[in-house]
């Protein structure tokens, strides 16, 4: 029980105000959705950033959802592959941060960096721009989303995407993105 | 026709599609995990309708949130929408937004853009 304190005090520290790590199912993630923005209502924050904050959260835990690499199980006796992640949201002084970590597969590493990469060079008219191609050009992909979603998290967000890749083992790494969300109101 | 009404949830629209009363809305929230899932029936729906629909269309789209997988499925129900129009029928398309959203403003004119249809964006 002695940790207990370390861990309050560190997520007050880094402004945590929800964090997961586990299994990420469609209940859950209706579940966090309706948890975070029941606490943003309550605590009477800009009605526009609140939407915002809302938005990116969606797209994140969706993306989550949809795209992580579940590991293969490691215990023979229990064949379940290992479906979690992490995700967290924070408030700072200026901004919403909204934090995810999935395991993804290396082979994918590249087409994500550069995707990620692409996005965050992009002017604020280049990615509306890409968004109006995915959304007209492609279809869905095989999981049923259009490639969209980090477009639009980027659009929302307004600043750049902070990602990480970190080597697990020689199939998979861990894959962290970052999306903030300002809380001054523009205009 | 068969009227369409699907009851709105925490991550799904309220649909009302009825040639009888000719009212045609999707009012609130679009954010389903599975959403082409969803709006199978809502396409099924107005491609049949559209064979042989009402001298006048007016469909209303009012969303709080959607998410990316819906815009797919919105753009797939304003393509239909748009066919209705070249095919020389009267259809408008009015995209209700919270006057202070200017995300969702954008997302209207994004689509308002995209469609050779009379697309009104309406600040409410």
């Amino acid at each position: 029980m002695s940790m207990t304190y370390s861990y309050y005090k560190n997520m007050q520290l880094n402004n945590i105000i929800f964090v997961y790590q586990g299994e990420v199912t469609a209940d859950l993630v209706s579940s966090i959705l309706q948890m975070v923005e029941n606490k943003l209502e309550g605590e009477g924050e800009d009605r526009k950033v609140k939407k915002r904050v809302f938005n990116v959260m969606v797209e994140c835990l969706q993306n989550v959802y949809h795209h992580l690499d579940a590991l293969p199980p490691t215990d023979p006796s229990n064949p379940v592959r290992d479906k979690t992640a992490l995700l967290m949201i924070g408030r700072e002084e200026k901004d919403y941060y909204i934090i995810t970590g999935n395991h993804v597969l290396n082979d994918r590493i590249p087409e994500l960096k550069s995707r990620l990469d692409r996005i965050n060079r992009a002017t604020k008219e280049e990615l509306k721009q890409l968004y109006q191609e995915v959304l007209t050009g492609t279809g869905f992909s095989e999981k049923g989303t259009a490639g969209l979603g980090m477009i639009d998290i980027a659009r929302k967000s307004g600043q750049r995407l902070g990602y990480d890749f970190h080597p697990v083992n020689d199939r998979y790494s861990f894959f962290s993105l970052e999306a903030r969300v300002s809380r001054i109101p523009e205009k | 026709m068969r009227n369409l009404v699907i009851e709105p949830t925490s991550k799904t629209p309220k649909v009302i599609l009825n040639a009888d009363l000719g009212i045609f809305e999707i009012t609130g929230r679009s954010i389903p995990e599975d959403a082409i899932g969803f709006y199978r029936k809502v396409l099924d729906w107005v491609e049949e309708y559209s064979k042989t629909p009402l001298s006048e269309t007016v469909f209303k789209f009012q969303l709080e949130y959607f998410n990316t997988s819906s815009s797919k499925c919105l753009l797939d129900i304003f393509r239909k929408l748009e066919r209705m129009h070249k095919n020389g029928h009267r259809v408008l398309i009015r995209w209700h937004y919270d006057a202070d959203d200017e995300d969702m403003a954008e997302t209207g004119q994004d689509y308002q853009a995209l469609l050779d249809v009379p697309f009104e964006l309406v600040p409410v």
